[in-house]
């Protein structure tokens, strides 16, 4: 019988034959990935770690990115604690404040690797289904009783098939294709569901993947998932991952699916998520013009490489308005290299813009870039709750890297297109 | 008793905002933050076997579980919804915290009602009306029926 892409993964490691959609499985995850929370993690557990002792010093990732370096006594005490747990269990994955953020780390290190089920403590950790992973989160308490045991339970989800067709128009990137899918099936639209992209995949740079995984979450997905083409092959072995390390898994033609949606890549134009919700979405058309105080080029969602360079192509030459903060935040120390070395970190800088460490910034509103009441912030993470940065009288609007350069060179809300 | 209602889509950070996810882990320090930014009157007013009627995907967005487990602490019975988030369902398993999923029980309800619940039986009773919801499924009713996830695993651990 032809089966999902989550439906064989969690067969496999389930050992089961078949699976079917709600059934409950046994699996041992490759990795739990934790950040910051790693302190009040390991803080339920201690007596029990001093008895059982941590199950695999493989098992988990930690990095330190939420809020780094820190704000304050307790954050510092947080990632106190944790390098002192590191040290006494030798957890093998380590990375302190200034690696970067967490899900950028993971796969930049060659540790999400196809094939594999990773858990994370962060809800975005549906980034690696970029890379073939079965990637989900879970809260903390499950996050402390992986390290005691290494296994867990995962109801197998049904799956949506998306198939993308044909290329972007200029100016129109992956983050606006996955704010219309999010527009079109609403925050609870997937919720549960493995959500499959098939289709014209090869047009889809390994960044724009992630930046689609990433925001599967926003519609409730409890994974996303794309198959392992040249593109992903190469991006692994640029990262020192070799073929004989990983195995693919992919969905058979004909696999039931709860629903199909296409998109056609070359229709799409530049849209944003308003104040506060992220299925709601809009055209840039819609809101152009609106006046804008803080700019936030960044996050796991945009804050690689390929974000930074096309934010520093539309900002060449130009100056970021005066009445705009522009917050930079490379995703990690390596990223942050490569756009140094690209002279784009010159760029951006000498155009006015805030060159921040490597890192979540202001994105969970714990600091670097608080907003203040009534004010409008544009970003390119993922989220624009109500107070998500900080302050529950402001407003965000999210939006990609494009429409974010263009609109802070401008001071109001702006279609890159219109940027010459 | 009181009845709690909120609406569709009620987030993680309505339910806690995200700013004081490193700076409060127990229950003192979440309990006041309860809804802060959508409901003021939550954190005074909530009592021991409050119930939440809300709308659906009730919980989404962050993975943190202080929602759940500062509703579980201030109380709340049950959270009665249309639907819930995946990530904040499986976390309120995890604290023992109970989710019932009822749309029919969800649309009935008109404030004043009376509001009861037969877990066993798997029904709820709203003004003078009655629904029945689905049971867990065996796996997740071990880990509630052990007072949660960590007391789950302690117990399994203690049998190696
Ligand atoms: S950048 Fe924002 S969304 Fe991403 S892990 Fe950090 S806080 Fe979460």
């Amino acid at each position: 019988m032809p089966r999902t892409f989550a439906e064989k993964i969690l067969a496999h490691h389930a050992e089961l034959e078949h699976v079917v959609p709600g059934q409950i499985v046994t699996v041992k995850p490759a990795h739990l990935m934790m950040h910051d929370n790693a302190a009040a993690i390991i803080g339920k557990i201690n007596d029990d770690l001093a008895r059982y002792g941590l199950i695999d010093s493989k098992l988990p990732i930690i990095v330190l990115d939420h809020v780094v370096p820190a704000v304050d006594e307790k954050t510092a005490t947080n990632h106190q604690k944790i390098r002192a747990f590191v040290k006494k269990y030798k957890v093998r994955h380590f990375f302190d404040a200034g690696v970067g953020i967490c899900h950028q780390v993971v796969m930049e290190q060659g540790l999400a690797l196809p094939g594999t089920i990773v858990l994370g403590s962060d809800s975005h950790t549906c980034t690696y289904g970029a890379l073939g992973v079965f990637a989900t989160g879970i809260d903390r308490t499950e996050a402390a009783a992986l390290l005691l045991t290494g296994e867990t339970w995962l109801k197998v989800p049904q799956s949506i098939h998306i198939t993308l067709k044909n290329k972007f128009q200029p100016g129109v990137t992956a983050k606006d294709l996955i704010l219309t899918i999010i527009g079109d099936l609403r925050a609870d639209g997937a919720n549960y569901c493995s959500v499959e992209f098939h289709g014209d995949i090869h047009v889809l740079p390994i960044e724009d993947r992630f930046t689609i995984a990433n925001m599967a979450i926003e519609m409730g997905a409890k994974n996303a998932a794309f198959p392992i083409d040249i593109l992903a092959e190469k991006y692994l072995a640029s990262i020192g991952v070799r073929k004989e390390q990983y195995s693919t898994f992919w969905a058979d033609n004909g696999a039931t699916y709860q629903q199909h949606l296409e998109y056609d890549l070359a229709s799409l134009t530049p849209v944003v998520a308003k104040p506060h919700t992220v299925d709601n979405v809009a055209p840039v058309k819609a809101v152009a013009g609106t006046e804008i105080d803080q700019c936030v080029l960044g996050t796991c969602t945009n804050g690689r490489l390929s974000d930074i360079q096309l934010a520093a192509k539309i900002i060449a030459g130009k100056t970021v308005s005066p009445h705009v903060r522009l917050l930079v935040i490379p995703a990690s120390r390596a990223v942050l290299n490569a756009a140094m070395q690209a002279g784009y970190i010159q760029t951006l800088s000498e155009a006015g813009a805030m060159i921040l460490p490597p890192g979540c910034g202001p994105c969970l509103g714990a600091h670097m870039g608080i907003l203040a009441p009534g004010e409008r912030c544009l970003s390119t993470s993922n989220r624009n709750f109500r107070g998500r940065m900080g302050c529950k009288d402001a407003e965000i609007y999210l939006a990609s890297p494009a429409t974010v350069a263009a609109s802070a060179i401008t001071g109001k809300i702006t279609d890159p297109r219109s940027v010459k | 008793m009181n009845i709690w209602r909120y609406g569709d889509d009620i987030n993680t950070d309505m339910l806690f905002p995200g700013k004081y996810t490193y700076t409060c882990s127990t229950l003192n320090e979440i309990k006041p933050h309860l809804f802060e930014d959508l409901d003021p009157e939550f954190a005074a007013g909530v009592q021991t076997g409050d119930i939440i009627f809300a709308g659906k995907n009730f919980g989404c967005g962050s993975s943190r579980e202080q929602p759940a487990l500062g509703l579980r602490g201030a109380g709340i019975e049950a959270v009665i919804a249309i639907s819930f988030a995946r990530i904040f369902y499986r976390a309120a398993i995890n604290q023992g915290l109970l989710l019932i999923e009822c749309p029919d029980a969800v649309m009935a309800y008109q404030p004043e009602d009376n509001v009861t619940l037969q877990l066993e039986a798997g029904t709820i009773s709203v003004g003078n009306q009655k629904f029945s919801f689905p049971t867990l499924p065996d796996e997740i009713l071990a880990i509630r029926d052990a007072g949660g996830l960590l007391e789950y695993t302690r117990e399994k651990l203690k049998l190696r």
